[in-house]
């Protein structure tokens, strides 16, 4: 079957939607948001390129392993915390401040987005693992 | 230093986090959960160590002071029961390197068995009713996970049960958190202490506290709620069933206590009464069912359901001596029942079965192996010099003091019928001619098993060096404004 107008559409929607994705990301903080809602959307992406494609196409356009970028988000989430530990304040104690960058100017920084970003990953892992599991299950 | 009291879950939560990253090598997996157990186990001792120099630690996570934060709290009760958890997870970690086959190991079974670590160290440690419940539920998946683990016909089946039953369950809870949280307004246990002794509306604070009584006797297996427990604990293999039996119906047995002497004392004649009837039930169906099956791993199971009674109504009396007796009595019945596992996964291990007259005479060839079924079938029973005497006694002299003669005697006769349908283990399977069974190694499971049960006899025998600790746990529940005044002060 010819599937050339959903795979057109397709390739310029998931740019919208994986950029959307990042928007909520980093509205977290001040803005409804966050981390989960993030991950939801990104491997939404990820899922409507899998309707338009097969799962070997799309490993070969993210070469991913989702169950290492689980790890890879526990291992964000717990790093913050325990980064508590080297600075004798409780575990889980964020610390925040202005940071001037280059380029872009005055940032306001805070240790919470790495924590964030832990969640993220793991929920991108964590639908994606579904996700390809059942769909490669004969 | 400030961060003692994480360090029984972040050891557990870290190890379980790198061994996502090297599923693929056994060895490598092996060799970390170990050096994990290890010091987890050296964490638990000096935890312990600090809460008996310092007194009770507390840790407001992310520097959030007391009712706002997230408050994890370890007195002597918490330390206790984490270093305990910690040995059992040690032994169990043994004896799984010899009994789970290496294809299903490679299947992140050691990242499960530490969440499973991580969720009962947190339960045990935590300060807060709904950090209590995420803990639960760390448990539970794990729980879930390790249960099906394997996929046999069986575990599907009762995994299904098992999951079904505690989806109700963890509904329940959030909806008690919730009325809770309506009434009070905090989430936080020892705010929740002070403002249920200023409440004037009892008669609701009673039924949240009847709602949590079910959701952790569903947890917990007490009388009319065990009803999943033999089913579902007959499908895994004997590694996970003795972490099962050893800490999870445990967990459920701490939140009554935790919660019946912390945070609902409004109206204790009432609620606690009716504790005392329900804990008296469960010793009576559990010892019903010990006496009735031939399965060992049903005796076994019912031996558990009889224990948590006994516990539960060492809660009910709400003295001292009560408290101290149940801890006392919590403590050795988690390293036992988990030895009783192993014991059981041995000797269906050689005989190939876990009927009871399909085989006899082990004595003949494991003659080891059938004296540990005979010294555990005393310390359960609790024959002085062994572990499970003291608990028992100060209970039933607690039950004296407060005229309940007949729910002492219950729980005396619950005694000799726990011995009778151990023995009968033993005398079953360990006496007459030797039939029904092969020769098989079981050598390198004698590690954990002796290890455990000399740890269960160095308890009893050694129970004055033990009991300076244990009162100290039963004074703090016994009067919750030290532990109110060492949470909520600045």
């Amino acid at each position: 079957m010819n599937e050339l107008i959903l795979r057109t559409v397709t390739a310029v929607v998931t740019f919208m939607i994986i950029l959307f994705g990042i928007q909520l990301f980093f509205a977290g903080h001040y803005y409804p948001g966050g981390g989960f809602i993030a991950g939801l959307v990104t491997a939404g992406a990820i899922i409507l390129l899998l309707l338009a494609f097969d799962i070997k196409t799309v490993r070969s356009m993210i070469p991913i392993s989702y169950r290492t970028l689980i790890g890879i988000g526990l291992l964000f989430a717990l790093g913050t915390g325990l980064g508590g530990l080297l600075f004798d304040v409780p575990f889980l104690t964020h610390a925040h401040g202005h940071v001037m960058l280059p380029l872009l100017g005055d940032v306001s920084l805070h240790t919470a987005v790495l924590f964030d970003l832990g969640v993220y990953l793991v929920v991108v892992g964590v639908t994606m693992t579904i996700i390809e599991t059942i769909g490669e299950d004969e | 230093m400030t961060n003692a009291v994480i360090f029984p879950i972040a050891i557990p939560l870290t190890t379980a986090v790198i061994l996502m990253f090297c599923v693929k090598s056994l060895k490598a997996q092996k060799m970390i959960s170990l050096v994990s157990a290890g010091v987890l186990i050296a964490a638990g001792a000096w935890l312990v160590r600090l809460v008996d120099h310092e007194g009770m630690q507390k840790l407001d996570v992310g520097n959030w002071p007391a009712p706002f934060g997230i408050t994890l709290v370890s007195d002597m009760l918490s330390a206790l029961l984490v270093l305990t958890t910690s040995m059992i997870a040690l032994a169990c970690l043994l004896y799984s390197f010899f009994t789970i086959d290496s294809k299903q190991a490679s299947m992140y079974y050691y990242v499960f068995f530490q969440f499973l670590i991580v969720g009962v160290n947190g339960a045990f440690t935590t300060g807060d009713i709904f950090n209590l419940f995420v803990f639960y539920e760390v448990m539970l998946m794990s729980s879930y996970a390790l249960l099906v683990h394997g996929g046999t016909k069986i575990q599907l089946q009762e995994t299904m049960k098992y999951m079904v039953i505690n989806v109700f369950s963890s509904a329940l809870f959030v909806i008690a958190v919730g009325y809770l949280y309506a009434v009070t307004g905090t989430l936080n246990m020892a705010h929740l202490a002070v403002r249920i002794s200023q409440a004037d509306n009892t008669a609701v604070l009673t039924v949240i506290c009847l709602l949590f009584l079910i959701v952790f006797g569903l947890k917990g297996a007490l009388f009319p709620f065990y009803v999943w427990m033999p089913g579902a604990y007959s499908a895994p293999p004997s590694a996970v069933l003795a972490l099962f039996g050893g800490l999870l119906t445990k967990v459920g047995v701490y939140s009554i206590l935790r919660t019946f002497s912390l945070i609902f004392r409004q109206d204790v004649g009432y609620t606690h009464t009716i504790l005392a009837w329900l804990a008296i039930a469960t010793v009576v169906f559990g010892v019903i069912g010990a006496v009735a099956y031939r399965d060992m791993r049903q005796i076994a199971i019912y031996n558990i359901v009889a224990a948590v009674g006994v516990m539960a109504f060492g809660i009910s009396l709400m003295t001292e001596e009560s408290m101290e007796g149940t801890i006392f009595y919590l403590l050795q019945d988690m390293v036992m029942k988990t030895a009783l596992f192993f014991i059981v996964g041995a000797i269906a291990y050689v005989a190939g079965t876990n009927q009871l007259g399909r085989f006899s005479g082990l004595l003949g060839s494991y003659p080891l192996l059938s004296w540990t079924v005979f010294l555990s079938a005393l310390a359960l029973s609790g024959i002085p010099p062994f572990s499970g005497f003291i608990g028992k006694a100060l209970i039933i002299r607690a039950a004296f003091e407060k005229g309940q003669l007949l729910f002492a005697l219950v729980v005396l006769l619950s005694s000799l019928l726990v011995l009778y349908s151990v023995m009968k283990i033993f005398i079953q399977s360990c006496w007459g001619e030797a039939r029904g069974y092969e020769q098989k190694r079981v050598a390198p499971l004698y590690v954990p098993i002796v290890a455990l049960l000399s740890l269960a006899v160095l308890y009893g025998v050694g129970a004055e060096f033990v009991r300076p600790y244990i009162a100290q746990a039963a004074a703090t529940l016994a009067d919750p404004s030290m532990y109110i005044e060492s949470v909520l002060k600045e």
